[in-house]
């Protein structure tokens, strides 16, 4: 679980949550935790809901490949990394309502 | 305990770079040569690294006389008896319970959350400690969520804790701070762990330098590193370098950050957000362990105490066990034979019946995904160069 999950970030509300890009999957999350300052287009790293780190730029690409990686390559459809990135990405409150929980 | 210049030889990796890949399971092997059959025993603390480990077969590159053990990294692994035993008193007093979906099955003394909710106990999966305070704001009967996990997960609750709650919500936490962990480790009796690889992101909110005390106490060198395949070998290889050299320090392996590593970002004291993290060192420390020096994490949001539960409400509470760290039923955490077996037995209870409590992070969950356990079994001579071998070594 503690693995995250990378995303873009494509807008920041007024309640310290953004909406997050994750492999055209859009989901709110929270940046009251991200440790840097962050704007649309930035990469932030999720877990249970939560920005935990700003990727740095030079390492976006690095990051993104793992993760494409874990997601998409030919694994067993019931790998065990694969799943829990797909489980960090619900653990973000869907794009429709306001940020899941303490808005 | 410096902060070295973590552009050692394991620098900067590209990603599953397979030359950089031959180079460094070609170091492994140099470095192990010359020790004879004396294995060498590193430990993980981190699920996701045992994942990546049998994932990607890193095991089929290590030398034979390395052994990298798995360690408490799985949420379940780490959580007490009396705190499941809490949870399932609390929701058999017919209070919602709302936990995350590893913790549902792990056995209390007599019951987990799972019998409770077959017995008709309101017992819920969430996956977010936001979703336990949308969930109770929609209602005035009191909500718990029993929280687990280490720092990355606790630093969400607190996060929570600290923007005004609503006053029906408690945390029952089970989130455990992972230097308290290692120590136990480094203390137990027949201990041959001569190095920790500890999980980049959780290193992410606590600083790295929260390790350095550890290091300082035991002489045991720690390296971070990420979850890319490479990252992993860089950060054996290093943490071999850093064993068989003299001054056991703390250090990263870079792949997924910073390449300068930010290795000035001490404790959760200091920091963009600071509010939350202070906040997480204000929260009492690991009972039994001394008070966390300032700028050191304290066991993070154990028990806040006025959010704990409702005042007057009956909570069964069982008596401490003794023990500052559970080591639930686990297992090869010295790597010692009867561990790996009843590990092994796991594995195939998890096959058998899929019903073990195994989170993904579980070993047991780990090793039957990924094609059983490797052979890991250390014949009673090779084992342990006590723990005190390392400091002089090191
Ligand atoms: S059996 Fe699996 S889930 Fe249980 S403690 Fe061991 S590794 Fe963790």
């Amino acid at each position: 679980m503690c693995l995250g999950v990378p995303g873009r970030i494509l807008s920041l509300d007024d309640a310290d949550g953004a909406l997050v890009d994750f492999w055209g999957v859009q989901r709110r999350a929270r940046l009251d935790l991200v440790d840097q300052p962050v704007a649309p287009g930035d990469y932030v790293l999720v877990h249970v809901g939560y920005a935990i780190r700003r990727i740095p730029a030079e390492d976006v690409e690095v990051t993104m490949a793992l993760y494409d990686e874990l997601l998409h390559a030919a694994a067993a459809e019931d790998d065990l990394m694969r799943a829990d990135v797909r489980g960090e990405i619900d653990t973000c409150a869907p794009s429709g309502g306001g940020p899941r929980g303490s808005d | 305990m410096v902060a070295t210049d973590p552009r050692t030889p394991s620098a900067r990796l590209e990603f599953r770079d397979p030359v950089r890949a031959r180079a460094l399971a070609e170091r492994l092997a140099t470095l192990t040569a010359d020790l004879g059959r004396a294995p060498i025993a590193l430990m993980h603390v981190c699920g996701s690294h045992e994942q990546a480990i049998a994932r990607y077969g890193l095991r089929h590159s290590f030398p034979q006389n390395l052994d990298v053990i798995m360690g408490p990294g799985c949420p379940v692994c780490i959580t007490d008896t009396p705190e499941v035993d809490e949870a399932v008193a609390l929701a058999r007093q017919g209070v919602r319970v709302l936990t995350y979906g590893d913790m549902v099955r792990v056995p209390g003394s007599s019951a987990s959350l799972a019998d409770a909710r077959a017995d008709g106990a309101r017992v819920e999966v969430i996956y977010s400690v936001a979703q336990a305070v949308e969930a109770a704001r929609q209602t005035d009967e009191p909500v718990v969520f029993f929280a687990s996990g280490f720092e990355t997960t606790a630093v969400a609750t607190a996060a929570v804790l600290l923007d005004d709650p609503p006053p029906n919500l408690s945390i029952l936490s089970a989130h455990e701070h992972i230097p308290p962990v290692m120590e136990i480790i480094c203390e137990m009796p027949g201990s041959r762990v001569q190095g920790f690889l500890a999980a980049g992101h959780a290193a992410t909110i606590t600083g790295w330098g929260v390790f350095e005390p550890f290091v300082a106490h035991h002489g045991v060198p720690v390296v971070v590193a990420g979850f890319e395949p490479l990252d992993i070998l860089a950060a054996l290889v290093r943490l071999i370098e850093l064993v068989k050299g003299d001054a056991p320090s703390v250090e990263h392996v870079p792949a997924l950050r910073d390449p300068r590593g930010q290795p000035a970002r001490p404790g959760l004291a200091v920091g963009g957000v600071s509010a939350h993290r202070r906040a997480l060192a204000r929260h009492r420390p690991h009972p039994q362990r001394e008070p966390a020096a300032a700028g050191q994490v304290a066991r993070p949001v154990r028990r806040a105490a006025a959010l704990r539960h409702r005042p007057g409400e009956p909570v069964a509470r069982p008596a401490a066990s003794g023990r500052p760290v559970p080591l639930r039923r686990h297992h090869g955490w010295r790597g010692e034979p009867d561990g790996l077996r009843a590990l092994r037995q796991a594995v195939h209870a998890v096959g058998a019946r899929r019903r073990l409590h195994g989170s993904t992070e579980g070993t047991c969950r780990i090793w039957h995904a990924y094609g059983g356990h490797p052979d890991l079994e250390v014949p009673r001579e090779r084992a342990a160069p006590p723990a005190t071998a390392v400091a002089t070594a090191a």
